[in-house]
């Protein structure tokens, strides 16, 4: 070798190593990492692992967006507050830039405050209970209905199908499953009525515990109110488990009328067969006329063929939706970037009713909207509002002795 | 009615206690393996759960059987928390297998009279909950009788009134405790075969279980077979009443209220007789 060509060598090898780190920096930024933390074991491990579904079918859609790739870390909360603060740490320590997660509202409190503590965005996929984004937090963003929000759309949109329906309940029973959520639920619930001019008055409020085995006493104390309806906020197994009961104890209320998860899930349906018909469920769900969620549907029944769509798969999506997104704009993995980016987020064609994902100053997307849906043959038809609807409301429900 | 099928796995709790002083962590989680299987043989051979109990119950038998001789016996005279951290440590991987085995999603069965109900005036009874009640009587009569009658039970109670004593006639008592701790699973068996006809099945449900067996044998009585029918009675009638005429939410407070109160004025359970 020539003094030249060495000089000429060893002048480019320089120049690759000071360059390399920029390299390494452009080669870090064209993924984020983003931990996600789900119930996927413990007692609400099926609705952890439906959840999961949203996740694996996110990468695919968010490619046919021109969105950058995400790195997705998953955390199992094991259904447990303390859990999932110990999963969020660690996700943190192991490189996460950004969390998702964690649809429940007791271990995504949890999570947030460490999100806060250490600086790191949090997208809340799913979790209702209103005091997670009222501490002034500034790394903790919520694309999911509070608790009033998601109580007042209910309401509404049940006016909506007693009017389309011509027939209304006169007195309702309500229950609820005494964790975070229904708490948060039955707490707002009686506020929130009060703004409307609801058709039935509701004669008995039964809690219960949601990891119940059992639940044969509660529900004989509700058919004991001889209530026209029953009014649920319960999670999956809790569904199941009461609707046996409702046939046991041989009581067909005119209406099933569900504020919460469990009885629009596939396993609920898939468990009860032509049993799960009927139930009308006034949750966040999505808009059949957007596009992308024509795109999140296809995309879901290619790797899913056997399972709807639902809030699980919906929510998670958009989260992930979110911080793709923001990282685009951002063009950083920096945690402080990233969460102005997710302030600045102003996404029109998403998946969920309303106008589209915006965070106010609070982290809480406050302009969505929720659907009343129903379970009709082993399928889920939205009823309510008009404008996100493909079907007619069904009212009274077929007793369950005549299926 | 499910508080006898509850006393029923109670009762091979308490039979494991009471003859071979171990207490058994897994009991619970035994009982989910008893589920399962429940749910496998109903689904590849369409059989009732109670006629499926006999064979779940002989599968259970064995699966005590062995892991008594293989895996408790030696620490048979080993300090109790060596005892407590072995068996956790059985639960744990018993819990794991089945979540890796059948995932986290709860799992039941339809029989043909899932959904059937007795009415008795205003009372309607859950026809599912009566035919289990009725065979955990059966098994617990059977259970009785076997201790009672038979040279065998003899043997083993004579087990449980002294080691020393059962050892001198010759007794083979490493062979008796290992049957005994094969009964209790047995019993785990058929009560997890009568449940799958009630409730659904997770991995995750055997520890609520396990303490629930604890509570059930306290209350009866420690090491006490009818203590252990009649704690499970107990239970589940409180827990009824109080989730009727309260509120049902704080219906297991009632169960650990009743527990408080035998505690206090019974150390040694309804059924039970004083240490000496």
């Amino acid at each position: 070798m020539k003094r030249r060509q060495f000089t000429q060598a060893a002048a480019g090898l320089a120049a690759a190593t000071t360059l390399a780190p920029f390299g390494i920096v452009r080669a870090q930024a064209r993924t984020l990492k983003v931990g996600v933390l789900l119930p996927r074991s413990g007692i609400q491990a099926g609705i952890g692992q439906d959840c999961h579904r949203g996740v694996q079918v996110a990468t695919a859609v968010l490619k046919q967006l021109g969105l950058p790739g995400l790195e997705i870390m998953n955390g199992d909360t094991e259904s447990n507050v303390d859990v999932a603060r110990s999963r969020a740490e660690r996700l943190i320590s192991e490189g996460a830039q950004l969390l998702v997660g964690a649809f429940d509202s007791g271990q995504t409190t949890a999570i947030a405050q460490v999100a806060e503590q250490r600086g790191i965005p949090l997208v809340i996929n799913i979790a209702a209970a209103p005091p997670i984004t009222e501490q002034g937090y500034k790394f903790v963003f919520r694309n999911f209905p509070t608790a009033p929000m998601i109580l007042g759309d209910a309401f509404a949109n049940q006016l909506e199908v007693f009017a389309a329906a011509g027939a209304a309940p006169k007195t309702a029973v309500f229950m609820h499953v005494n964790d975070t959520f229904g708490v948060a639920m039955q707490k707002g619930f009686t506020g929130v009525m009060s703004k409307f001019t609801m058709p039935y008055k509701v004669v008995d409020t039964i809690a219960y515990d949601p990891a119940a085995r059992d639940l044969s006493v509660e529900v004989a104390k509700a058919k004991a109110s001889g209530a026209d309806a029953l009014i649920m906020v319960s999670r999956l197994n809790d569904a199941i488990l009461i609707t046996r009961e409702l046939v046991k104890q041989r009581w067909s209320p005119m209406a099933v009328l569900s504020m919460g998860p469990g009885w629009y899930e596939d396993q609920y349906l898939k468990t009860l067969g032509k049993l799960s018909d009927g139930p009308l469920s006034f949750v966040p769900w999505y808009d059949p006329n957007k596009k992308l969620a024509g795109q999140l549907e296809a995309a879901h029944r290619k790797a899913f063929p056997e399972i709807n769509l639902n809030t699980n798969h919906i929510y998670t999506f958009e989260a992930l939706l979110v911080a793709a997104d923001a990282f685009k704009r951002a063009g950083s993995t920096d945690p402080k970037a990233l969460a102005d980016a997710i302030r600045a987020t102003s996404i029109k064609d998403n998946v969920s009713p309303g106008p589209g994902v915006q965070f106010n100053a609070k982290g809480q997307n406050d302009a969505m909207k929720n659907s009343a849906i129903q379970n009709r043959g082993g399928k889920l038809v939205a009823v309510a509002p008009k404008a996100a609807a493909n079907a007619k409301p069904e009212l009274p429900m077929r007793p369950y002795d005549k299926r | 009615l499910t508080g006898l099928v509850y006393g029923l796995m109670a009762l091979g709790l308490s039979v494991i206690f009471g003859v071979v002083r171990v207490v058994n962590f897994a009991h619970g989680e035994m009982m989910t393996v008893a589920m399962y299987l429940t749910l496998v043989l109903f689904s590849a051979l369409k059989l009732d759960p109670l006629v499926l109990l006999v064979p779940i119950a002989a599968v259970l038998f064995a699966f005590g059987y062995l892991l008594q001789r293989g895996l408790i016996n030696p620490f048979i005279n080993r300090p109790e928390h060596s005892q407590f951290m072995l068996l956790v440590a059985v639960a744990l991987i018993l819990v794991n297998v089945q979540l890796i085995v059948f995932g986290p999603d709860a799992q039941g069965i339809r029989t043909a009279y899932s959904f059937d109900s007795f009415q008795l005036g205003p009372v309607i009874v859950d026809a599912a909950k009566v035919y289990a009640a009725a065979a955990a009587l059966l098994v617990a009569g059977a259970l009785f009788a076997f201790f009672r009658f038979t040279l065998l039970g003899k043997s083993i109670r004579a087990c449980a009134d002294n080691y020393q004593g059962a050892l001198v006639v010759g007794l083979n008592v490493k062979h008796l405790y290992a049957l005994t701790f094969g009964l209790g699973a047995a019993c785990v068996g058929a009560a997890g075969a009568m449940l799958m006809a009630v409730i659904d099945v997770t991995p995750t449900i055997g520890p609520a279980y396990t303490l629930l067996a604890f509570v059930i044998v306290i209350t009866g009585g420690l090491g006490s077979m009818p203590g252990a029918l009649l704690g499970g009675l107990l239970i589940g009638v409180t827990e009824a009443l109080g989730g009727v005429l309260f509120t049902p939410s704080a219906k297991s407070m009632f169960a650990f209220g009743l527990l408080v109160l035998v505690l206090l004025f019974r150390p040694q359970g309804i059924l039970g007789r004083k240490a000496h």
